[in-house]
């Protein structure tokens, strides 16, 4: 049976809903064309990513951006080694933008149309971003709204069979304020509110419960989520130019949810150019959560409780980053009708660390009965590599 | 009622607001205006990396990110 794919495309929608953008309202950005690689190894998973971005202005007011996104799914993580399965999967994800600047305001209407065998999910949203107080601040707001089909495939990796269970729908509202403070300094507030509803559980991943009827010590069952779901997300940020051409950024979060997960996000961001040629920039980023309400690693028993989940995401856990990042600019006096290009290369390297998901792959194992296991983590590398030509 | 100041300095703020002088002029961001001082240099990598986060973690919204991603299980 192939088993499991598909927060992948929850989560592509819901960085679809970011599409808040806080570009100042007085100019519309640059014309750019980027092509962008990338590749994810970690936890047993490989995924590599392809996009293609074109943006270009009409007129002085009016912009268009259309980017297209493909990324390719295999590997065999924790959770497919419970079910004994292989994931390999592609995601096509098309989105088409179109901005107007009328005075000291942005508006911006995008639609996002993402689709894999077993998820198709279609986004519409809007946002405007206007700038006041003598330019001094900058406030956005934004809205988007997101139809979900989602579905299992129940053949193999290679000839599949999809069952679809069902739909979900959400909405997010998000508001934003960046402030200049000083003339080296800018802060930001950015606070997003996302309703969802429908079917919100992932059906690849199954929770566990203690069976002495099973030779490994407990059977696998069917998560059952709560059909909605409301999460809360404040961010805080500044950002500073230092006594030399250098900046630093550092940011907090704090998050909240209606099924019980807290987070809190802290990370630090150094940027320093070299003449017009380099940009090179390190970062730091330091993430923690408490376990959802209905989270368990193991179950006393089938059917303990109304809502039960072994979502490794909903667990109790903290994850670090490193990352640097280096930008060359390889015409940076323009040549023909581009005004400069660049070639970015960015690694990072992040643990993750479960304090209350164990590592099943140890099940059967005499010196570790269920409930006993070593907790899991891992280390993933998260490599880019990205060429920008402006124009 | 304690509202009554709350509104009457509400509505004094919002009205003073409109003859607010910008304490940094124009000619003093040129430090803002650096590439450097971006909350956002490149949409599609942040976006990637906001969705990969989002794959892993239980929070997500408010990282000011734009879209995109990549698929991650």
């Amino acid at each position: 049976m192939a088993r499991r794919q598909r927060i992948f495309a929850r989560a592509a929608v819901i960085a679809a809903l970011l599409l808040v953008r806080s570009t100042s309202a007085d100019v519309l950005p640059d014309d750019r064309a980027d092509l962008f690689y990338s590749k994810y190894s970690g936890g047993g998973m490989d995924i590599t990513g392809e996009s293609a971005l074109v943006r270009k202005k009409i007129t002085e007011n009016w912009a268009v951006e259309a980017n297209y996104f493909v990324d390719k799914v295999s590997g065999a993580s924790i959770d497919v080694l419970s079910q004994a399965s292989v994931i390999k999967d592609t995601r096509k994800q098309k989105t088409g933008t179109i901005e107007y600047l009328h005075d000291k305001t942005t508006y911006t209407a995008s639609y996002i149309n993402s689709v894999e065998r077993d998820y198709v999910s279609n986004t519409a949203s809007f946002s405007l971003s206007q700038d006041m107080f003598g330019d001094l601040t900058t406030v956005t707001l934004g809205y988007a709204k997101t139809n979900d089909k989602v579905g299992e495939n129940n053949g193999t990796a290679w000839v599949p069979i999809i069952d679809w269970l069902g739909y979900a729908q959400t909405s997010s509202y998000s508001g934003g304020i960046s402030q200049i403070i000083t003339k080296n300094f800018i802060a930001g507030v950015n606070l997003q509110v996302i309703t969802d509803s429908g079917y919100l559980a992932n059906p690849y991943r199954s929770i566990r419960y203690l069976d002495s009827s099973n030779p490994k010590g407990y059977s696998l069952a069917s998560q059952v989520y709560p059909d909605t779901h409301t999460s809360t997300a404040v961010t805080v940020q500044g950002k500073y130019y230092l006594p030399y051409r250098a900046a630093v950024t550092a940011s907090y979060r704090y998050y909240t949810d209606t099924w019980g997960v807290v987070g809190n996000t802290v990370e630090l961001d150094y940027t320093h150019p070299i003449k017009n040629i380099w940009i090179l920039e390190g970062r730091a980023r330091y993430y923690k959560q408490g376990q959802a309400t209905f989270y368990s690693d193991l179950f006393p028993f089938a059917d303990s409780q109304n809502f039960t989940a072994r979502d490794q995401n909903l667990a109790a856990l903290d994850n670090y980053t490193l990352g640097a990042k280096a930008t060359y600019a390889f015409l940076p006096d323009g040549w023909k009708f581009f005004k400069r290009a660049t070639v970015t290369l960015d690694i990072s390297r992040i643990r993750f660390n479960y304090t209350d998901f164990r590592n099943i792959k140890y099940y059967g194992v005499p010196q570790y009965p269920p409930g006993t296991e070593p907790l899991y983590y891992f280390n993933a590398t998260v490599s880019q590599i990205y060429v920008s030509m402006f124009f | 009622m304690r509202l009554r100041p709350v509104l009457t300095l509400s509505a004094v703020l919002l009205f003073s607001a409109c003859s607010i002088q910008p304490w940094v002029k124009p000619y003093e961001r040129d430090r803002l205006a650096d590439p450097i001082m971006a909350w956002d240099r490149d949409a599609i990598s942040s976006g990637y990396m906001d969705h990969i986060r989002e794959s892993r973690e239980g929070s997500r919204g408010a990282t000011g990110g734009a879209g995109g991603g990549c698929g991650c299980n």
